[in-house]
């Protein structure tokens, strides 16, 4: 095959993993902090799509300008799952906060289904069908600026995590909890925050994903299932880690979708999963596990 | 004939009796004097098939004047949600009958079908397969299932069929084709029936790749890719409503228009792609199930349709679900009475001339498959569909090659 | 015998031994009291039972959470279905054919994850990854049809045949209650035996068990093998059963959450448990579908919202699972069930 079909779709698979990789980066925060293995996230994730649907169809609103505003909103949404629910179940067995997050899950999917119908739903911005050429690359608008905006967000909340008083106490949180309660953190509280975090991250990456892909209310499942394969790839507590993950990931989807029988290419990802989780199993970037 | 979606006094009644007549043998509640024949109409309304579902059911919500029209009985259709799940459409199908259904309609899904297919043989009710493709289904030597829509099989011998008659109008012979297709039931039995079936019909090109995708795949662009770097004259392809967008927008973004796209399967025709790409959406030929636009009983059931539906396109899903009905009611008529086998030898002997799909009319072989009806092949023009083959369905000229998606700004 | 006797052997009261029997005598009598469609809900009722049980024996007794289990009832159904089309074997001979198959996929995810630290949710995780690397497998496998489906003939059932297992729903039904019992008499030998203790020990403190001599390792992976065989069997029901396997369903991730849910509502780690379980939460979903249908409401997907919000209400209100409350109330001693 000539090489410029490679570099289209290498180039395609970065930025695709770079949005895969702002959504991992929630999960990245709820799981690595909070330890909630929220099995609702791709759920999530379709609900601030289904926002920016609205908002689009409604008010001709950009999803990439309304990036903040959903974002907020999903902050919002997210402290009170984990005040209002999540909490009292972070002492309980694994398999009791699994259920308990897959029964949600279970109820937002049928209630978009019974609000949003079982259409398939798109935004068409005026750019939809745009690409740039650049040499022999072919690079799709839309996905270019997903991308973009995928890295400031990651990039915006790095920055609040390392140099603002509430994200170094997230962090300390997440080092020490027993320390952290020692010096009088409100941990409850910053428990609450790192899930709205978490949550607004989806939010955030929901707009952009709405460039990508069309949203149906049954997307939630596949997209929770490789948040985690890319969580874990990438490594726990790490954004950088969950970024660089998405990227990886969607890089060896689309390049084992050219080489071999793309409806297989899946397996790939899963095989990563497994050697990770064998070999090193802190991740690709995360910290050594205790 | 009405929806059952209001529960009447009868029906509760009718359950309790089910409930605790557990010795009554079905027959003697079934075969009753004179009344509407309850027809379950077993369908996917939520799960990942309930869009498809949703639009099945529009066949049935205007046939009932239609019917009344023709001089047939009327039927009250009992709604029953198989919910995309094999399980639960066997479960649906037993409660169905045990509330009292004498036939049942369904259900889209070939595996979800062949579930209540058992359930129907097993208990003696017949069933009228409105839509499903896999071939296995009428192989079992059932005696109490019937299906009007053709196979798989002969959906791609039909299809392989039509196209040398479009390549004859437009005077062309591609040499090259990428097969692109879903990975699912339906994509995996049409690659089957290509692959065996080209050959017997010495079609010109020849198949330089064959690209399986995931169903569940939201972004095609590294299957496009591949397609493009093939260099194929035409795209041939097998997929679904959301494939199908994604496909031509990755078409357009990617810069790549084919000499024409042929699709074996749903999708490229449905309201959905043609209202949301508008312009980009002309062209495509889709070989598959459809009305013939010259019978007169398909001109009435379009002009019910747009007129209920307005903006939206009479398509296979309502066309198959309204003969089922149809079928249905023609049998009740002849029979006389709605018990069972009553009702399964009426189907057997179906002989309706005078419908709305492509072929000779509705008629039943000994498997209970309607071997003689025919596929179309349609175009998209100006959000309409237009059928350009066989020669006596046509009502439009052909369109090709496919023009430019770059140039359609 | 007196009945007092009995139940003293068994460890409840003369009471208990009383109600087992007439639930016995309920269940063993059913199909003649109900019509088919009731049937298949117990025969469903029944199998998310028998699952349930299976599962229960990784997680409940051995504290290794699977959320994969589809993988061995997939596997299982596979086999027997394979060795059915194409050579004519019956489903018992397919099962024997299974059970290694299955307890050879459980030793080595046990054997990977138990050797290289993989534990709680990772583990959990690494279980999702194999089933779904089974699914999109099978998809991909020509030698059971891939994506479109392994279809087993059917023919109108004259006869019961249980060696082939073609036959009426009660047939079915028979061979599902028998399984679920010889399921739980199974349960209750193991979880009484030497290696239910030491399950125990390992569920309650790992470390611990360790540090007292117990090789930790040796009795997780028995409870994997275990349980894989289990379901496997389940799988070659479901197979003669529905009579159409498609790997999208049989290898889904729903799949092995269903299995789950039953043991969980019902009580982990519980004989009764996962049995209770499989009943309540058939008895809610049929339940809602009377209600939406009494009140004609037909909007898709409206008794799933309300499903999800019942199992949220009971996974909230009843942390240990409905039965140990329930077995509290009737007096039963709770390490006897």
């Amino acid at each position: 095959m000539p090489v410029d079909v490679y570099l289209n779709v290498v180039v395609a698979g970065i930025l695709t993993g770079l949005v895969y990789g702002l959504m991992a980066l929630g999960l990245s925060v709820i799981f690595g902090v909070v330890r909630v293995v929220n099995f609702a996230h791709g759920e999530m994730m379709s609900v601030a799509m289904y926002l920016a649907v609205v908002l689009f169809s409604s008010f001709e609103l950009d999803p990439l300008l309304m990036l903040v505003p959903i974002a907020a909103v999903m902050f919002v949404f997210g402290y009170a799952l984990q005040a209002g629910l999540i909490n009292p179940f972070i002492t309980r067995p694994e398999h009791s906060q699994f259920l308990l997050i897959v029964a949600l899950a279970l109820i937002i999917v049928n209630a978009l289904l019974i609000v949003f119908g079982p259409d398939a739903r798109t935004v068409q911005t005026s750019y939809a069908y745009d690409s740039f050429q650049l040499g022999p690359v072919l690079v799709d608008a839309s996905k270019a600026y997903a991308g973009g905006a995928a890295i400031a967000f990651a990039a915006a909340l790095f920055a609040f995590f390392r140099f603002s008083r509430v994200g170094t106490a997230i962090r300390a949180c997440a080092d020490n909890y027993t320390g952290a309660l020692v010096i009088g953190l409100n941990v409850k509280h910053l428990y609450a925050l790192t899930f709205a975090l978490g949550a607004a991250c989806v939010g955030a990456a929901g707009s952009m994903m709405t460039l990508i892909v069309d949203v149906t209310p049954v997307l939630g499942p596949t997209y929770t299932l490789l948040a985690f394969v890319i969580v874990i790839t990438g490594g726990l507590g790490s954004m950088a880690g969950a970024l660089l993950g998405g990227i990886l990931i969607g890089l060896t989807e689309a390049v084992a979708g050219l080489l071999f029988t793309p409806s297989a290419k899946s397996m790939f990802a899963f095989a990563i999963l497994v050697l990770v989780l064998l070999f090193r199993p802190q991740g690709l970037l995360g910290k050594r596990l205790s | 004939m009405t929806s059952q979606n209001r529960p009447s006094r009868r029906r509760v009644l009718a359950g309790a009796a089910a409930a605790a007549s557990t010795f009554a043998a079905p027959t003697i509640v079934r075969a009753q004097a004179k009344g509407p024949l309850k027809v379950g109409m077993l369908l996917p309304r939520s799960g990942f098939e309930a869009a498809i579902g949703q639009d099945c059911q529009r066949g049935v919500d205007i046939a009932p004047p239609i019917l009344k029209s023709l001089g047939l009985p009327d039927l009250t259709v009992m709604n029953g949600d198989t919910e995309s799940n094999v399980d639960v459409a066997r479960e649906r199908a037993e409660k169905l009958i045990s509330e009292g259904a004498q036939l049942l309609v369904g259900a889209f899904d070939s595996g979800q079908t062949t579930a209540i297919a058992q359930v129907a043989e097993q208990k003696g009710i017949p069933l009228v397969i409105n839509i499903a493709g896999a071939p296995a289904i009428t192989e079992q030597g059932y005696k109490f299932v019937f299906r009007n829509f053709p196979t798989a099989v002969t959906i791609t011998a039909d299809a392989f069929a039509n196209q040398k008659e479009v390549f004859a109008l437009a005077g062309v012979a591609p040499k090259s084709a990428v097969f692109m297709r879903v990975n699912d039931t339906y994509g995996t039995a049409m690659s089957k029936g290509v692959a065996a079936l080209m050959p017997k019909f010495d079609m010109p090109y020849k198949i330089a790749d064959e690209i399986s995708y995931d169903p569940a795949a939201r972004d095609l662009s590294v299957e496009v890719s591949k397609a493009k770097a093939t260099n194929a004259e035409v795209l041939l392809i097998v997929g679904r409503l959301n494939d199908a967008m994604l496909i031509t927008k990755e078409l357009i973004k990617q810069r790549w228009t084919p000499q024409a796209i042929l699709s074996m399967g749903p999708g490229w025709y449905e309201d959905q792609y043609l209202k949301t790409l508008k312009k980009m959406a002309d062209g495509p030929i889709s070989f598959v199930p459809w009305y013939d636009p010259n019978k007169k009983l398909a001109k009435t059931l379009e002009a019910a349709f747009v007129k209920k539906y307005p903006g939206s396109n009479l398509n296979t899903n309502q066309v198959f679900t309204f003969e089922a009905l149809l079928v249905a009611a023609d049998a009740y008529k002849r029979a006389g009475s709605a018990d069972p086998k009553a009702l399964a030898d009426a189907l057997r002997s179906t002989n309706i001339t005078d419908n709305v799909s492509v072929g000779p009319g509705i008629a039943f072989d000994a498997k209970g498959q309607n071997a003689k009806v025919k596929d179309s092949a349609i175009q998209n023009r100006g959000g309409k569909l237009v059928t350009i083959a066989p020669k006596e369905a046509a009502n439009a000229k052909l369109e090709w090659p496919l023009k430019s998606y770059q140039s359609r700004a | 015998m007196t009945p007092a006797a009995l139940a003293r052997l068994g460890g409840g009261t003369s009471r208990h031994i009383v109600i087992l029997l007439m639930l016995l005598l309920a269940v063993l009598l059913a199909p003649w009291a109900v019509n088919d469609y009731l049937l298949t809900v117990l025969i469903v009722i029944l199998y998310s039972a028998f699952t349930g049980q299976a599962w229960n024996i990784m997680m409940g007794f051995a504290g290794q959470l699977s959320l994969g289990h589809a993988l061995y009832a997939g596997l299982g159904a596979y086999v027997a279905a394979v060795l059915f089309v194409d050579y004519g074997i019956g489903p018992w001979i397919g099962f024997l054919a299974a059970v290694p198959v299955a307890m050879a996929c459980g030793a080595v995810i046990g054997f990977l994850a138990f050797r290289f630290g993989v534990a709680g949710v990772y583990f959990a995780i690494l279980t999702i990854a194999f089933a779904e690397f089974a699914r999109i497998g099978f998809d991909h496998l020509p030698a059971v049809n891939a994506s479109a489906g392994l279809f087993l003939p059917v023919r109108q059932a004259t006869h019961n045949d249980v060696w082939h297992l073609r036959g009426s729903p009660t047939m079915f039904y028979y061979v599902i209650l028998a399984a679920t019992v010889a399921a739980f008499v199974l349960c209750r030998l193991l979880l009484k035996s030497r290696m239910g203790y030491f399950w125990l020990a390992i569920r309650e403190d790992e470390e611990a068990a360790r540090a007292a001599g117990v090789n930790t390792f040796r009795y997780k992976m028995y409870a994997v093998m275990i349980s894989a065989a289990l379901t496997s069997f389940a799988g070659v029901f479901y197979a003669f059963f529905y009579n159409n396997l498609f790997p999208e369903q049989v290898f889904s991730i729903g799949r092995s959450i269903e299995m789950i849910l039953g043991p969980v509502i019902g009580g982990i780690g519980t004989l009764f448990g996962p049995i209770l379980g499989a009943f309540v939460l058939t008895g809610l979903a049929e339940a809602l579908n009377a209600v939406m249908a009494f009140y004609g409401l037909d909007i898709p997907g409206a008794k799933q919202v309300l499903y999800g919000i019942c199992l949220l209400v009971v996974i909230v209100a009843l942390p240990e699972g409905v039965w140990p409350p329930l077995a509290r109330r009737l007096g039963v001693g709770k390490d006897k069930l």
